[in-house]
């Protein structure tokens, strides 16, 4: 209980450092909002009103303020180049990007941890150190590089998919997840390499220890130990791991959205950018940090919950 | 096992090919990387265009090593400038403890549950597009793992006997840092600084290819993927050669970083 009153006191001060960045960050561009807004010919008597509208002649701790308490009744503010509510703009894009996510996540589990049991099982063979080459060679693959090379594989050469031409998961759920396969498959090969990379380990480390040696001499077989002790423990290890993904199967969503032409969070966000539309993206960082940092956040409780060596410990 | 070896030596082979090329387009390419020929526009890689030719008949190989040079130049001095700062902010922060540490490491847990992309499309959105801001951008995405690991030797490393008599006999504590402290850390941050080249190179090209990376005209690998996405289908190659050298570069700094750590820090 004292364990979990201190993780949400680090994420409230955590959230407030976050958002006091994200609106300082976009308080020091040199440029007035108003100005953009109705262009350079306007009346100054326009821009005043403007101005007194958006909230940009307060002081700027009242500006923050009045930000924060927008951001928590949901209303994120006016994107500039949309001309329209924010919350409006992303909602439907949150949706592909978290499908996209999930997708890209289910397919990271079921092949990376057996992937990463059988690599353990085959230590100090061939077949170990082609794994280690083939999980080398995926970590430093860039997403977008391979996006490309399926585009063309799979788009152009075998014409599993048509490149370019999104399918809405409103229209036809089983046209989008044929789509989505390959975007989240490019997003998936370097989380997969890694996971398998660090579940080996975790699988490894968990055979030296003496538990095992106690139940290889009461006579268990291998068999019996990897799937009965060993499994058990190793996903434990890899719980925290996942929180981390999270944040880099983002991070791989943005370009990767953008080379397949997927409206999601992540191309709405580098349109907002090159775009210079400070509201929209002032918001979008905002709602994904959070929603990392959330995460996180939930993830570290599940651990708790699921390994209660940690619970004694912290 | 033989202990990282075969991985920092293949590490090794891989990256000073790549650094040995993109030394060598500081005095000579094949072929001008802006002479465009349309005569021979999109021709397959063949002996007298290595890697082909892309639509405006620009030669594949020559834009690649020359923006190598760009794409290696941007990794070491963000890793550089990442170091430094992170030094910094490490040692003081290990090293003043209390309050100081406290505001440091706040801080750097704020920055690190940002996307590492995210903080630099603020960055770039906030400051004007160029080169030295792309440098910046991802030096504040690289500062704090590097701080992390810098506390942490501090922590170890302060209450040292060796510090400490150093300490009795007068030292400042600016000088028991940088000559006690920090060397000692020096070796495990090393291969992170590696293993940092090859994110720093990872989220360059990612940049790039988004337009919000290295300007044109200069060329980058990152932009050579987005230019050559539009004809993929009629010439792969204009693809795959900066692909694959991205690919290279990582695997090489990759390899080394591992080795490093196999071979000395295990």
């Amino acid at each position: 209980m004292r364990y979990l009153i201190k993780k949400i006191i680090v994420l409230i001060l955590t959230m407030f450092v976050i958002s006091l960045f994200t609106f300082l960050a976009f308080h020091i561009i040199p440029g007035d909002p108003a100005r953009l807004i109705l262009g350079t010919s306007a009346s100054e008597a326009k821009l005043e009103a403007l101005r007194h509208q958006l909230g940009t002649d307060l002081p700027l701790h009242r500006q923050y303020m009045n930000w924060i308490a927008g951001f928590v009744r949901g209303d994120f503010g006016t994107s500039i180049r949309y001309s329209m509510p924010v919350r409006d703009l992303i909602g439907g894009h949150v949706a592909v990007t978290v499908l996209l996510g999930i997708m890209v996540m289910i397919m990271t589990l079921i092949v990376s941890i057996p992937l990463g049991i059988f690599a353990a099982r085959k230590r100090g063979t061939i077949t170990e150190q082609v794994i280690e080459a083939v999980t080398m060679t995926g970590i430093s693959i860039p997403g977008f590089f391979l996006s490309i090379i399926f585009m063309w594989l799979f788009g152009l050469v075998l014409h599993l998919f048509t490149p370019g031409n999104y399918v809405s998961y409103k229209d036809s759920p089983a046209g989008f997840f044929r789509f989505m396969f390959f975007p989240a498959l490019s997003i998936a090969v370097p989380q997969i390499a890694t996971l398998t990379k660090y579940v080996r380990t975790s699988v490894l480390g968990e055979l030296d220890k003496d538990y095992v040696r106690t139940a290889r001499g009461k006579g268990s077989t291998m068999h019996g130990i990897l799937y009965g002790h060993v499994l058990r423990n190793a996903i434990v290890a890899v719980i925290p791991l996942i929180g981390m993904m999270i944040g880099s199967i983002f991070s791989g969503s943005i370009i990767v959205e953008q080379v397949f032409g997927v409206p999601g969070i992540g191309r709405l966000l580098i349109a907002s950018v090159t775009g210079r539309d400070f509201p929209l993206t002032q918001t979008l960082v905002m709602y994904v940090a959070f929603v990392i940092v959330i995460t996180n956040f939930i993830v570290d409780i599940l651990i708790q919950l699921v390994d209660p060596r940690i619970r004694i410990s912290g | 096992m033989n202990h990282g070896k075969t991985q920092l030596r293949t590490g090794l082979i891989l990256a000073s090919v790549i650094a040995g090329l993109a030394v060598l387009s500081l005095f000579w390419t094949p072929y001008d990387i802006n002479q465009m020929d349309t005569l021979s526009r999109m021709q397959p890689p063949s002996f007298r265009h290595l890697f082909g030719t892309d639509n405006m008949g620009r030669d594949v190989f020559s834009r690649a090593i020359v923006g190598g040079r760009f794409t290696l130049a941007v990794a070491l001095s963000t890793v550089a400038g990442c170091t430094v700062i992170s030094s910094v902010l490490g040692l003081l922060s290990g090293y003043a403890g209390g309050i100081i540490d406290e505001i440091i490491m706040r801080i750097v847990d704020a920055v690190s549950s940002f996307p590492g992309l995210l903080i630099a499309l603020i960055i770039v959105t906030v400051m004007k597009q160029g080169n030295y801001t792309i440098v910046l951008a991802l030096c504040i995405t690289f500062v704090p793992s590097f701080t992390r690991i810098v506390r942490t030797g501090t922590l170890q490393y302060k209450n040292a006997d060796f510090v400490k008599s150093n300490k009795v006999f007068g030292d400042s504590d600016v000088r028991l840092l940088l000559v006690h402290v920090l060397p000692n850390i020096l070796p495990l941050l090393l291969s992170s600084i590696i293993i940092g080249l090859s994110n720093a190179i990872l989220a360059e090209s990612g940049m790039s290819y988004l337009g919000l990376g290295i300007q044109p005209p200069a060329p980058s690998w990152g932009r050579m993927l987005y230019e050559s996405q539009s004809y993929i289908f009629n010439a792969p190659w204009c693809a795959l050669a900066p692909g694959l050298m991205i690919v290279v570069t990582i695997v090489a700094f990759n390899c080394i970083g591992e080795g490093i750590r196999k071979r000395y820090l295990a």
